[in-house]
């Protein structure tokens, strides 16, 4: 270990360790994001550690656990190099093969690999379909990198845009690059990053005392690639963080981020940890007499704590509660001093930024919205994981080039954008290019990048209800709007999915959304309205059959849908019977099965648990 | 000085004036829950939201928490404005249907009906008790506990805090337990005679305040 | 409050430099330990840090993160995110439910389980996700409920978060 004084230093140390590196020698990379743990990554890689040890090969072969890869659907992902062969849904059983076949004899082992609709077998990832269509300039690093090893993210050319914009760049000239580059917050609201950076320097401060916080309080329920990328890469989001401090003249940084993410806060901890230890944070960064240095502060598990103003007073030890923003957060935020936040993939994008030039970055993109956008593609979608694509790509291209479109043959129906405080896009909208202002005009909005998709087994007004009683649990409570007007939404929710609802209800909940928009003091509330809005105006058909009719198209209303047996494919095995929890089933042997409806809950375990798809909703 | 405009009428404030201040200053009326002149604005009620014109588009704004700026057009009393500010009161009133502060404003404003389900929940989370505590009494005994709807105003444990001085400060500013309403039964969550009723010095009837926050004790909710 | 109790508590408000700010990183620590906030405990750590109770108790009962009734041997955690709702999440929260006889955030009586909903943990292609003691059950669905639990009891480790 060794202290770096000056960009040069940097630049002779990566040369020692890219020296050190044989670009031929086999390396086997293991996935280890959060999705991969959950399918026993850590087995598999202690299998290959393992086995290579018991063959002798330990030296010859490198084994290196990466971050996520984004294709969680089929993990655990093992990819090969230096020829990049890429196996899916590995298994600890399968190492041995794996070892054998592929590092040994030099062949594939056909089973784990990719293969598509025509029975075609592909070798490489990034020829899969769901890799092929995408752009990954922010995420692509991840599949290279140990996250938990600096010399990894140094030889993949890590804190060269630090060096250039510490010891050639002015603070005006990087604010300059980020300007003219487009970036725009990725967060949610959108904000163009550079002319944030502007005001937060430019604002006033007695003892010259800014704040620089990186939002890492990921939120929206089905949405993580910030997760990913702070567990994965978390080198580059503290290089982006630096060079902001450098352009704002920032001293002090904070990391918020969610505690239900232990892997993120571990990995991004080691993390900064190494990079004090090479000089590249803390006192006099690179010898250039630039301080600077970073906390990490653990959310407590709020939602609205990733609303600046409540995520300010959270790490002011106070409840996450916001204020309002006639004065922004750039002249007065955090202990009352000029605070400039971004999210993690806001930060993330900004070594890129400095490194290719704010030139480079713009091409990618539409003219109001530069850059490429990590979303994370879930629901009911064949390729569940995360994408990261050029802004301007069309939904379609996204769900069913990508994602692979809908599992068992069933229909799309509309994708949920922006999370909670987004908006439903239906089918009929499919062509929309994803951009910050179309998906405004589509009445939802970009958010942090959840897309979740839905079937024609979703029912929207259940969705819509999901989502409100997210936001009534998530709301602070402060403003009567949100705390009362969101309850409100939900009892009136509850009794149309309940059968309970009145003609007069869709047009109270509009007037009642309209209200909580216009009036509610934060994001949190002003947005909580747009799923409600959203699928009324895009499916009032499914409310109103709802409504009047007491009827749930999609089948998913308890209370509006019985459960019954198919005289024609029930063979009377008996299984349903020992499944139902309230004994509601009766039927001798062999003989045709029948559900007692005075006792059905609507549970939905006998229709699991038929082999024959005998149990049918109605 | 900072000039604006408000309801079409020029006038010039000391900067940092609020726009509510502002307003009440020239005699308009602005109805205000959460706002206390000698509290910090807090900007929870929402009543006293005016519409902020800003070119062809305007927004909703709480006038309480709005600062007045250079050139700034302020409507006090549109369509706009009083078609939300009668859904909120509608809200607070399915909260708390017996207070006679929220039946009076209901009535003043013509909201004569709740087209929600009732809640009777005797408190509308002003804060003004909170606040009180905390910046006139440098108390602090009280605060919020709990978030969104389970949110309430509470001691820590619901002991009596060491804090506390009883002064009963917080059961003064209370606009909810301060009175309650007289009518006997409530038709769609109002009661409909409020503008007919002479207010009342006393509370006969009200019980909540004394549950909520009492003279002897602080036992809250 | 026995002084180990206290000299753990002062060893986690020394190590954030008594700060204010930390409150709340502090009060994850103190959890860590005893894996629920006890009274005694918020009062201490308001007293060590000069704090009205009333802010360290508003804190800890805001963030859902903190738990100030004793929590039970096994954690059971119900992923309630999105993509784990329109995959059928409800449907498993109502099975564990009826399983355990508890609802969300309550503990057994018999102090074995508590039922927690998350919003999301970022593992959506498994969904929908169950979380027992810290290990990730996927794709579960009512009928998988029984066995998760049953394996669970067996188990001798417990209260890993």
């Amino acid at each position: 270990m060794k202290r770096l004084r000056s960009a040069t230093e940097l630049e002779g140390f990566r040369q020692e360790i890219l020296a050190a590196r044989d670009p031929n020698k086999p390396c086997v990379t293991i996935c280890s994001g959060t999705g991969c743990h959950a399918y026993s990554c850590e087995r598999v890689s202690q299998a290959f550690t393992k086995e290579l040890k018991s063959r002798g090969l330990q030296g010859e072969v490198d084994v290196r656990r990466t971050g996520c890869h984004g294709y969680c659907e089929r993990g655990t992902i093992v990819v090969i190099f230096p020829e990049e062969i890429c196996y899916l849904r590995v298994q600890p059983e399968d190492v041995p093969e794996i070892i054998a076949t592929t590092l040994i004899e030099k062949k594939l082992v056909d089973r784990l690999l990719y293969q598509d609709e025509e029975g075609q077998k592909i070798v490489h990832e990034g020829e899969i379909p769901f890799y092929k269509h995408q752009e990954r300039t922010v995420f692509g690093s991840n599949r290279f990198i140990d996250p938990r090893s600096i010399e990894d993210y140094l030889a993949v050319g890590g804190y060269s845009a630090l060096a250039k914009a510490l010891c050639s760049m002015q603070p005006e000239e990087i604010i300059g690059e980020i300007k003219r580059s487009g970036l725009r917050g990725r967060g949610g609201g959108g904000f163009p990053t550079g002319m944030k950076w502007e005001s937060c320097r430019n604002a006033p401060s007695p003892a010259g005392v800014r704040y620089i916080i990186c939002n890492a309080d990921e939120g929206d329920p089905g949405a993580y690639m910030d997760r990913s990328l702070l567990e994965g890469n978390p080198h580059s989001i503290i290089e982006g963080m630096i060079i902001g401090a450098c352009a704002i003249e920032s001293h002090h940084g904070y990391v918020y981020v969610r505690h239900e993410y232990p892997l993120a806060v571990e990995n991004l901890g080691i993390a900064l940890e190494q990079a004090r230890e090479y000089g590249l944070l803390g006192e006099d960064i690179l010898g250039s007499g630039f301080d600077f240095d970073i906390k990490i502060s653990r959310g407590g598990g709020a939602f609205i704590c990733g609303e600046s103003t409540a995520l300010m007073a959270s790490l002011e030890g106070r409840i996450g509660e916001p204020r309002a923003k006639h004065i922004h957060t750039v002249i007065n935020g955090l202990h009352g001093r000029p605070t400039n936040l971004n999210n993690v993939e806001t930060w993330a994008n900004v070594p890129l930024i400095i490194n290719h030039g704010a030139d480079w970055y713009s091409q990618i993109g539409t003219a109001n919205s530069k850059g490429t956008k990590i979303f994370s593609l879930v629901g009911r979608i064949n390729n569940t994981g995360l994408v990261e694509v050029p802004m301007g790509i069309t939904l379609r291209e996204i769900i069913f080039d990508i994602g692979g479109g809908i599992p068992e043959g069933r229909k799309f129906k509309a994708v949920q954008t922006g999370g909670p405080s987004g908006g439903c896009i239906p089918e009929s909208l499919v062509d929309l290019p994803v951009d910050f202002d179309r998906l405004v005009e589509a009445g939802s909005m970009m958010g942090s990048g959840g897309m979740i998709v839905m079937d024609e087994t979703t029912c929207m007004v259940d969705l819509a209800k999901y989502f409100v009683k997210f936001l009534t649990e998530e709301s602070c409570g402060k403003c009567v709007p949100c705390r009362e007007g969101l309850d409100r939404m939900l009892d009136i929710l509850t009794d149309i999915t309940e059968g309970q609802g009145k003609p007069s209800d869709i047009e109270l909940l509009e007037e009642l959304g309209d209200v909580i928009r216009g009036t509610s003091l934060c994001a949190l509330g002003s947005t909580a309205p747009n799923p409600v809005l959203s699928t009324i105006k895009y499916f009032r058909d499914e409310y109103e059959a709802h409504v009047n009719e007491k009827r749930c198209p999609a089948g998913v209303c308890k209370a509006l849908i019985t459960f019954s047996i198919d005289e024609e494919k029930c063979t009377g095995c008996g299984v349903c019977i020992k499944s139902c929890p309230q004994m509601a089933i009766s039927g001798e042997k062999k003989k045709l099965h029948t559900i007692d409806q005075e006792k059905c809950i609507a549970c939905g375990l006998c229709r699991d648990a038929c082999k024959f798809e005998a149990v049918i909703v109605s | 000085m900072v000039e604006l405009t408000i309801d079409g009428i020029k006038t010039s404030v000391p900067e940092g004036t609020t726009v509510l201040e502002a307003a009440r200053e020239m005699g308009i009326i602005i109805p205000a829950l959460c706002y206390h002149p000698g509290l910090t604005p807090y900007g929870a009620c929402r009543v006293c939201i005016v519409e902020v014109v800003k070119g062809s588009q305007s927004l909703l704004e709480a006038s309480c928490t709005l600062p007045v700026a250079q050139g700034q057009t302020i409507i006090t009393s549109s369509a706009k404005v009083s078609q939300a500010r009668k859904v909120i009161i509608e809200l607070l009133l399915a909260a708390c249907p017996n207070s006679k502060t929220l039946q009076d404003l209901a009535a003043s404003m013509g909201v004569n009906r709740v087209r929600f389900k009732i809640k009777d929940k005797n408190c509308i989370l002003c804060g003004l008790c909170v606040r009180y505590c905390k910046e006139q009494m440098q108390s602090g005994g009280i605060g919020f506990v709990g978030r969104g709807t389970s949110r309430r105003v509470a001691t820590a444990f619901g002991e009596t805090p060491e804090e506390c001085r009883n002064c009963n400060g917080c059961e003064w500013i209370c606009p909810v337990c301060e009175r309650a309403c007289m009518a006997g039964s409530l038709t769609d969550g109002v009661c409909g005679r409020c503008l007919n009723l002479a207010p009342v010095e006393t509370c006969p009837v009200c019980t909540h305040c004394s549950e909520a926050v009492g003279s002897s004790g602080h036992r809250v909710y | 409050m026995d002084s180990v109790r206290e000299e753990k508590v002062e060893e986690v408000i020394r190590e954030y430099d008594s700060s204010r700010d930390s409150l709340i990183s502090i009060l994850q620590d103190v959890q860590s330990e005893y894996r629920y906030l006890p009274e005694s405990i918020l009062k201490l750590v308001a007293r060590k840090l000069g704090l009205p109770l009333i802010q360290v108790y508003g804190v800890a009962t805001f963030f859902k993160a903190f738990s100030l009734k004793p929590r039970g041997k096994h954690l059971l955690s119900v992923c309630l995110g999105t993509a784990c709702h329109v995959r059928g999440a409800p449907a498993v929260l109502d099975e564990v439910e009826r399983k355990l006889c508890i609802g969300p955030g309550e503990t057994s009586e018999d102090m074995q389980f508590t039922l927690e909903t998350v919003n999301c943990l970022g593992a959506c292609a498994l969904g929908p996700i169950m979380v027992m003691d810290g290990e990730y059950h996927g794709q579960m669905v009512p009928g998988k409920v029984q066995g998760t639990i049953n394996r669970c009891k067996k188990s001798p480790r417990g209260g890993k978060k």
